[in-house]
């Protein structure tokens, strides 16, 4: 057969790593991704000039990072790395493109997609008040910019980046007012002997904490009720801990809840999706090498499921391996069997993470009707709860056809986690019950283009 | 001013303007950075009161888009700044 044309959507740890392997097999994969240089969000690269070292900017995963980020030179000529480009709509064997020579079409004999993931966010109210950001938004500030989202900085979370980004700011020099785990910490001790599978892991985590105490910043667990206030932008957080309620006095506040997958190429490529009760969302349904159930579409890294960085790495190069043999190229058995222990292996680590970040469903039982939940068209949680029951909305499409949750310009990114698990729990149902936002082209936003959105 | 700056970026000045008032901000920074370097928000609400200064900082959540007086609009936290931008609020505009 002709040579076959590979895509991959995605410069991430799982899109590179797919790439390396596809262009070591003497295919030449046309790479299409939003940012400017390759890294991802987790390894995102600062604009050229900020003059700061690895190490300043990924802190313990800077080897990491600069592997990731080695492998753009290193594939330079093997690879058609298509930067700045958006990838809006996908076909059966084609994607749409905008890149900066305008709109294009690239068609595929098979597809990668490494799409990635997001914060997940949750509302309380205040969260639309400026200077709230989501953790990861808070992090990328830093070591894309350079800059901090304020000058007194508070930390709500519900996952391993709370300790993480909040020890960044403090090394950075910005006054930390308090980190707030919305989840107990008891948990973290039932996470526990998981996480001893990766010791190295589980001792960086501690590390990020150890700093903190030793910096005297105030650290609260099973943070109940957060809410921020202040007149047009950020004064203070309010929140309950250990049945005693709190204030803190801060000019910004970071805030997620674990992270989401993006998931909207995969939809628009027809895959089958699946819902996932570990993280709590529809993904596209695949197995272990990371076959969708569309032939030669191939999902890896966050954007099929969370698994953090290092397991990213690994399933961008076991699906690239996946697609080699189902083109009928020669592959390496004994790396793909290699690869998928070692995910194995990252899983039961995985496993005790969520395990000490159980989702903190206080957050969904103790919303306020009167607080937005779609923050792109002004939503609040109890028009969502009236759709629900009132207009037995019981599935989240219909319930963003009576409300518009959703149907603002993030395209349900930010609400329609926050959307199903409040439908769910407002008609005591199951949170598979409430689906998943589907899809529509554009994915995100792009200016008019004649004659293609005809 | 919402953001701080922490770590000085040493690449030359650009000069732009944020409702007709005149704003400096570095080559490198994103329109997203410049603009909270200067000022408390990105932009006023359109569906109801108060302004918003952005969120996820990723391309995702597009609470940062924001409006050049030429009526074109740009996603503030990934387009990086260049010399004579003007942005608007939509905060005097009504």
């Amino acid at each position: 057969m002709a040579e076959p044309r590979v895509v991959v959507v995605g410069a991430g740890p799982a899109g590179m790593r797919a790439c390396a392997a596809l262009a070591e097999a003497g295919l030449r994969p046309v790479l299409v991704d939003e940012a400017a240089r390759p890294g991802g969000r987790i390894y995102q690269q600062p604009p050229d000039g900020a003059g700061r070292p690895a190490r300043e900017l990924y802190g313990l995963e800077a080897a990491k990072a600069t592997r990731i980020h080695a492998l753009a030179p290193a594939l330079a000529g093997r690879i058609d790395h298509r930067a700045e480009t958006l990838a809006w709509n996908c076909f059966a064997d084609a994607l749409d493109l905008l890149g900066p020579g305008g709109p294009s079409r690239v068609e595929f004999d098979a597809l990668v997609l490494a799409t990635g993931a997001t914060d997940l966010a949750l509302p309380f109210p205040g969260w639309t008040l400026p200077g709230v950001y989501a953790l990861g938004g808070a992090q990328i500030a830093l070591k894309a910019q350079g800059c901090a989202i304020g000058r007194r900085v508070a930390f709500l979370g519900a996952g391993p980046l709370l300790p993480l980004v909040a020890c960044q700011y403090l090394e950075a020099g910005v006054a930390v007012a308090a980190v707030l785990d919305a989840t107990p910490f008891l948990a973290k001790l039932r996470g526990l002997p998981r996480m001893l599978s990766a010791p190295a892991t589980l001792a960086k985590g501690m590390l990020y904490v150890a700093r903190l105490r030793r910096a005297g910043v105030p650290i609260f667990f099973d943070v109940r009720r957060p809410r921020v206030e202040g007149r047009g932008r950020v004064e203070r957080l309010r929140f309950e801990a250990g049945g005693v309620e709190r204030e803190v006095a801060c000019d910004a506040l970071g805030a997620s809840f674990g992270l989401r997958s993006e998931t909207q190429l995969a939809d628009l490529a027809g895959c089958r999706f699946e819902f996932d009760p570990r993280t709590r969302q529809h993904v596209p349904a695949r197995d272990a090498a990371g076959r969708s159930s569309r032939r030669h579409v191939y999902v890896a890294g966050d954007g099929a499921g969370i698994g953090g960085a290092d397991a990213a790495e690994l399933a961008g190069e076991r699906a690239a391996l996946a697609l080699l043999e189902d083109l009928g190229l020669s592959f390496d058995a004994n790396r793909a069997a290699w690869l998928e222990g070692s995910l194995a292996r990252l899983d039961v680590f995985r496993r005790g993470l969520e395990a000490a970040y159980p989702f903190p469903e206080h957050m969904v039982r103790d919303l306020d009707d009167a607080t937005m939940l779609c923050r792109c068209e002004g939503i609040s949680a109890g028009a969502l709860r009236e759709a629900a029951i009132a207009k037995d909305a019981g599935e989240v499409n219909r319930a963003k056809a009576f409300t518009r949750v959703g149907m603002g310009r993030c395209q349900g990114r930010m609400c329609g986690r926050a959307a199903a698990e409040v439908l769910a729990m407002a008609r005591g149902e199951a949170l598979g019950q409430a689906g998943r936002l589907r899809a529509q082209p554009p994915v995100k936003p792009i200016p008019m283009l004649p004659g293609v959105l005809s | 001013m919402q953001f701080a700056r922490v770590k000085p970026r040493a690449s030359a000045e650009v000069a732009f303007t944020i409702d007709s008032r005149p704003a400096r901000a570095r080559v490198g920074d994103t329109l997203m950075t410049a603009m909270l370097l200067n000022a408390p928000a990105l932009r006023r609400f359109e569906f109801g009161e108060g302004a918003r200064a952005g969120f996820c900082l990723m391309g995702a959540c597009q609470d940062c888009f924001v409006a050049f007086v030429d009526g074109s609009r740009v996603r503030a936290c990934t387009t990086l700044v260049s010399e004579g931008m003007a942005v608007l609020t939509g905060a005097s505009d009504g």
